[in-house]
């Protein structure tokens, strides 16, 4: 099985979807002949052409408005926006228009050939608009799917997963792992199931929850933890639209404690959500508060990037807090 | 300017405020029916230029009625289109039958000419079960898929850059179709009439963007929406065709956009067309007028009715008598009547309809939420007369 980093998984879906189906098309800035700042979309546009892989003028609510038209015809765009930081001149168009396309019409009309990707999150020094991770924002409006794969296997299967899936779906590509996340990608077509967390470990004393790039921060954590004798259970969301409560609120029925990271800020940010949810569903199972391990409620920093981030240590702290409480 | 003569550099300062762009306004047709001198009518069959007719006067006839229903209270909300029928309706008229439209809000003439029932407006207005729409949206939010028009969102510009996808699809597809998408000159302002027109001449979409410059966005008049002159001048930025259009001539609008067309479709460039007209109308039926503009004003536009001018130029070829317009006012009078008053006893769409189409499938904690709200509803049935009793089915 080849060995690809996770822009080259990226890629290799983009390929493959693209080869399978002449309706498939990859627009942005930059994505062109220059194959996107970070090189996802390289090659596409010298082997398909440039009528279905081009870059658009630099205005992202008209990239998302022409897809969601595009998507309308019956095409499949896969619409690149450079960062997800910069998502929000496109944000009525994603959450007025993609969203709602199929209830407003009663069906009549869908977009849901629609994917947007976006490199997303901090770790590469990127300061306050190049480190954001905006999942929450549209993890509030109904009618969106949301994906974050955390490695360059999960982000080919996911991507293929998304660009397949008859509803739009933001996919969120943690940039800190494009070149630094590498590992065995089978060549062919393969799509993951969204909507479907991934139990990565198995563990009784507590159930540590993530998705992206936080996967392999929670990972770090775990390593010490069971050398202090702690047993963890490891869950990739995956999918943070619709969310897979089911499977963590089975975990957390068996280990009694949850432990959720994000690098997003803490207030109003994913994990209170399912922070809520399980409380409701998991009351009398609880041994301790549910934790969060979030960024600050900060704009991203860039000198103190790294006190702001949830890195290892600080899971590691909270799953010893949440185990002792 | 004369661009072949003027100079790629200067070496002294030199500015333009752009007023030699001035774009004069086509016409064909005067009022009493008559050609301008030295105008000539586009070559329309009889068929056409009366199914034309019919959907204009259907939709005055709609519009007056569907106003009165809401200040009777039998409607919650509604919005008019009286003085611009042609806009709408020349333009769809001269369109291919399954070219796209992407309308605003206040073309239901184009999708009346396409065909759209008196039953099916009825059933979106009174957001019955019979609804396309599933009884979701406002009143006015008209969509056919059968009849190739987009259903209608309330935020205002979204579908302009929409339109200019859709048509690029269309390119790729080679189907020989194009799109044609309306909006007001309020919602021109809007970045995404930019990012669209922008798009669309860079990308080559076989797109006509018709813009209904009626003098108002709600209350605020155009003279406070731009400084330049109108919409139209904004096209020669983008590199595109531009016509300006006496929006109340039938035959003007239609003739400008059947060229519009044959650019789109055969040069595969998109077209800007700025029809004059003026919204006689309310802004909707929260809106008066006489807060913000005169009855004088109101009156001269009043003269120039688009309705009345087509009827006069096929009175004048003879193809229309004062027997016939009679019977026709008489009927659709009748028929707008009939199917409101079936449309309003129908009942509303079901309970699962809250929750269907907000994905493909309905996800598991929707479906949680629509078991809970059912239980709650048997426990409060009074409170819920539209649902009480599917709720109870679902025991």
């Amino acid at each position: 099985m080849p060995r690809m980093n996770m822009l080259q998984a990226i890629n290799n879906a983009l390929d493959i979807a693209m080869a399978a189906n002449d309706r498939v098309l990859c627009f942005g800035e930059d994505v062109g002949v220059f194959g996107g700042v970070f090189r996802a979309t390289s090659n596409l546009q010298q082997k398909y052409g440039k009528d279905r892989c081009f870059n658009t003028p630099l205005v992202e609510q008209g990239i998302i408005g022409f897809a969601n038209g595009l998507a309308a015809q019956g095409s499949v765009p896969v619409a690149e926006i450079q960062f997800a930081d910069y998502i929000f001149p496109a944000f009525d168009q994603i959450v007025n228009e993609s969203a709602k396309f199929r209830y407003r019409s009663g069906n009549l009309f869908d977009v849901g050939g629609l994917t947007i990707r976006a490199p997303y999150g901090g770790g590469i020094a990127g300061g306050l608009y190049h480190s954001q991770s905006p999942e929450a924002y549209f993890a509030h409006t109904p009618g969106l799917k949301i994906v974050v794969p955390r490695n360059p296997h999960q982000a080919k299967g996911l991507l293929l997963g998304a660009i397949h899936d008859p509803n739009p779906t933001l996919f969120f590509e943690p940039k800190r792992l494009y070149r630094a996340s590498v590992g065995e990608v089978p060549e062919e077509d393969y799509r993951l199931p969204l909507g479907q967390a991934e139990v990565l470990k198995e563990g009784a004393d507590i159930t540590l929850l993530g998705w992206g790039a936080q996967m392999e921060v929670i990972g770090q954590a775990v390593e010490t933890a069971e050398k202090e004798g702690i047993s963890c259970e490891v869950i990739d969301l995956r999918t943070i639209l619709p969310w897979d409560a089911d499977t963590v609120v089975e975990s957390v029925l068996k280990t009694g404690r949850l432990l959720v990271s994000h690098e997003a800020p803490l207030t109003g940010g994913f994990a209170s959500e399912i922070a809520a949810t399980i409380q409701e569903r998991c009351f009398l199972y609880l041994e301790s508060p549910i934790a969060r391990v979030t960024g600050m409620d900060t704009p991203f920093p860039l000198a103190l990037e790294k006190e702001h981030l949830p890195n290892h240590l600080k899971v590691f702290d909270a799953i010893r807090a949440s185990v002792e409480f | 300017m004369n661009t072949k003569t003027t100079p790629s550099t200067v070496h002294t300062p030199t500015f333009t405020d752009g007023d030699e762009f001035r774009i004069p306004t086509f016409q064909l047709l005067q009022q009493d029916g008559t050609l301008y001198k030295g105008a000539k009518a586009p070559s329309l069959k009889k068929d056409t230029a009366l199914r034309i007719y019919r959907a204009m006067i259907f939709t005055r006839v709609l519009d007056e009625r569907m106003l009165a229903a809401q200040r009777q209270g039998r409607l919650s909300f509604y919005m008019q289109c009286i003085g611009e029928e042609a806009a709408a309706i020349g333009s769809a008229a001269a369109l291919d039958e399954d070219d796209m439209i992407m309308a605003q809000y206040r073309e239901q003439g184009a999708l009346a000419y396409r065909g759209f029932t008196a039953d099916e407006f009825m059933n979106q207005l009174f957001g019955n079960v019979m609804d396309y729409g599933k009884g979701r949206q406002m009143p006015v939010h008209y969509g056919s898929a059968k009849l190739h028009y987009m259903t209608i969102s309330s935020p205002l510009a979204t579908q302009i850059p929409q339109a200019t996808g859709y048509a690029y699809g269309q390119k790729l597809a080679g189907d020989g179709k194009c799109t044609i998408v309306y909006f007001g000159e309020g919602a021109a302002s809007e970045g995404d009439f930019h990012a669209a027109l922008n798009m669309a001449a860079v990308h080559r979409a076989p797109v006509i963007f018709l813009c209904r410059n009626n003098g108002y966005a709600i209350s605020t008049p155009s003279v406070e929406q731009f400084a330049a002159d109108g919409v139209a001048p904004r096209a020669y930025g983008y590199k595109m065709d531009v016509i300006r259009v006496d929006g109340n001539d039938i035959l003007a609008v239609y003739e400008a956009t059947r060229l519009a067309r044959k650019i789109a479709v055969t040069d595969n460039r998109p077209v800007l067309i700025e029809a004059m007209t003026y919204r006689l109308a309310a802004h909707s039926s929260s809106d008066d007028p006489s807060g913000y503009r005169s009855k004088d004003e109101e009156a001269v536009w009043r003269e120039k009715d688009p309705i009345l001018r087509m009827r006069h130029w096929l009175e004048g070829r003879n193809w229309w008598s004062e027997d016939e317009e009679k019977e026709i006012q008489e009927r659709l009078r009748r028929e707008v009547l009939e199917t409101m008053k079936r449309a309003e006893k129908r009942p509303p769409p079901p309970l699962e309809s809250l929750v269907t189409d907000v994905y493909d499938e309905v996800p598991p904690e929707l479906n949680r939420q629509l078991e809970n709200l059912k239980t709650h509803i048997r426990r409060y049935p009074d409170a819920y007369p539209k649902t009480a009793e599917q709720a109870r089915g679902g025991e």
